[in-house]
């Protein structure tokens, strides 16, 4: 066997790793959730029961579903008008200008900070300003974790959006111009709808990122295993019912955690898959 | 002449125009207000503790702490123990980390468009977006469960470099994309044997990106938690044996978060950690531009 042979032959097998681990992975969270799906059956998802207490034991994932669903959601929301804003500075206004390095240099900064500093943060900033400004008795809960949420999400909406927004080419954004048209105008007109489709794919991959976060939510949102009945409640996340319940866990338990751990995986695996989908359409 | 003058709006479109300028540049610099308020409060709030003891010895007991407290000083030692950890872990995660995902990498370079490296590209893809906390899990129920029968340092590398893997994988596919054909082509047609291109060619041309990328991924796991707290553990001392319980940096602000004794570490841990982040990320900016000339 001549050298080549041999480089391709090693190339693939290296290749081979990623797709063991990730069929291991599907293989391992599926077998072991086996026992809570048999114990549970599909009520397992739209169960809102969760009682460690022996012989009694149930558990349900809604509770934890509707707190991660609904913690994303708004934090989404909340990081549009800001991040959409400043992917307009960055990309339109001061496209190329020193100031638009230095607010999109701290932009990126936004993605180094380790997820637990923000929730910290949250902890001793955000949460007393909010019962400051009486919004909330506790500070815990959905709106704490989603404001959060929305500030580690906006490096992730923006950059996408920033580099579509820079690619829509001149000659379009001039053709309007030289009929008149402001700049406002421009971008309603022009840059948005041509930009439009990767815009929403980078909202798509940042509500991808906000449903998998951990640290900051399970130190914010007051894990109680309850559904988020308002905005201002306590919660939990499917990520941070792991996060707090896996100390003490082994059984039944354990596997409801790894279903949990299977249900978020698939999730956000829907999620990714759809915002690279688009993305992909736009080439 | 009449009709016109009632449709020219181009005063209220003109200040309508002004008004959308003032609200991006005020989004924006809310946007952009969080990183300074945490910069300030992590400075402001750790500097105090900052010292060499701090990076030399390990962490106090709680005992110690509120002593300490009651006495008005400085809560005493450090968090060597952590930094060691994570400096075991993120290294250990890039041995395994690095080789895989930069030869997966080459590997799709190697074979666009074909339909297998199409599919192992989209896995990456989907790999790159599992919560960290999942693969904590998965790697608990792997490594802890099954290989040192108990928490370690080993299983939270693994955690970690599944998580590095879609990063190099992606950051090494970018850069040979991006060095011309010419160079690559130039190295067959004299002979030189495909594994020589890629050793000799390839990798030396698009040194610096690859480079970045790892520099990168590094950066980003250097701060993960979750997955440590399910494989780790933690341990008060300087560990290294990597089949044993093990702390990090990260876990270590965990505890002191709860533990009221030890409430007076968290700042100046997290100002630590940031200072790491912020120069593997300054670095690996530095280096980008520097190619970018």
């Amino acid at each position: 066997m001549n050298s080549d042979k041999i480089t391709k032959i090693f190339l693939y097998t290296f290749s081979f790793i990623v797709l063991i681990v990730a069929g291991g992975m599907v293989f391992s969270l599926v077998g072991g959730s086996i026992p809570a799906f048999k114990t549970f059956g599909i009520n397992f998802i739209f169960s809102k029961d969760w009682n460690p207490t022996e012989g009694k034991e149930s558990y349900g994932a809604l509770p934890f579903i509707a707190g991660t669903l609904t913690t994303s959601f708004l934090a989404l929301i909340i990081c549009f008008p800001l991040s959409f804003a400043t992917s307009l500075f960055l990309g339109e206004y001061y496209k190329g200008k020193r100031v638009a390095k230095v607010i999109g240099t701290m932009v990126d900064l936004l993605a180094g900070i380790p997820s637990i500093v923000y929730g910290l943060w949250g902890f001793y900033v955000l949460r007393p300003f909010l019962i400051d400004l009486g919004m909330e008795n506790q500070g815990f809960g959905v709106l704490t974790s989603s404001l959060v949420l929305a500030i580690m999400i906006i490096p992730y909406a923006t950059s996408l959006s920033t580099e579509i927004i820079h690619m829509v080419p001149n000659p379009l954004k001039e053709a309007a111009y030289s009929l008149g048209a402001t700049k406002m105008e421009v971008i309603f007109n022009v840059t948005v709808p041509a930009a439009r489709s990767g815009i929403f794919a980078g909202y798509i991959l940042a509500f991808g990122r906000a449903i998998g976060e951990t640290m900051a939510v399970t130190m914010l949102i007051g894990n109680a295993n309850v559904l988020p009945d308002k905005f201002f409640g306590p919660g939990n996340s499917m990520a941070s019912v792991i996060a707090n319940q896996f100390g003490e866990a082994d059984g039944l338990k354990l596997s409801s955690l790894i279903a949990i751990a299977l249900l978020l995986f698939l999730i956000t695996g829907i999620i990714n898959g759809v915002g690279k989908m688009i993305i992909k359409k736009m080439d | 002449m009449q009709a016109y003058t009632e449709i020219d709006n181009s005063k209220a479109r003109s200040s309508k125009n002004k008004v959308f300028q003032y609200m991006v540049i005020a989004f924006s610099v809310i946007t952009i207000s969080p990183i300074v308020l945490i910069i300030y409060k992590l400075i402001a709030e750790g500097y105090k503790q900052l010292s060499f003891r701090f990076i030399t010895e390990n962490t106090p007991s709680t005992f110690e702490a509120m002593t300490a407290i009651q006495n008005n000083e400085l809560i005493p030692g450090g968090i060597a123990n952590g930094i060691v950890g994570t400096l075991i872990m993120v290294l250990m995660a890039s041995a395994i980390a690095i080789p895989v995902g930069m030869i997966t990498g080459v590997f799709l370079y190697e074979n666009q468009g074909k339909r297998y490296a199409n599919f192992t590209r989209n896995i990456s893809d989907i790999l790159q977006g599992v919560p960290s906390i999942v693969l904590g899990l998965i790697s608990y129920m792997w490594i802890v469960k099954n290989v040192t029968n108990g928490f370690s340092a080993l299983a939270g590398s693994v955690a970690l470099s599944i998580m590095m893997v879609p990063m190099i994988v992606r950051s090494t596919e970018e850069t040979l994309k991006m060095i011309p054909i010419a160079i690559k082509e130039a190295g067959l047609a004299l002979g030189v044997p495909y594994y020589k291109v890629i050793l000799r060619i390839l990798i030396p041309t698009g040194f610096s990106g690859l480079f970045t990328g790892i520099l990168l991924a590094i950066s980003r796991v250097i701060g993960e938690t979750a997955p440590l707290m399910l494989t780790a553990l933690g341990s008060s001392v300087i560990n290294t044996n990597v089949a044993k319980p093990t702390s990090a940096i990260p876990l270590l602000i965990w505890e002191f978060y709860n533990d009221p004794n030890m409430i007076g570490l968290i700042w100046s841990s997290s100002l630590f950690l940031m200072i790491i982040v912020l120069i593997l990320n300054t670095v690996s900016k530095q280096i980008m531009a520097k190619r970018n000339k």
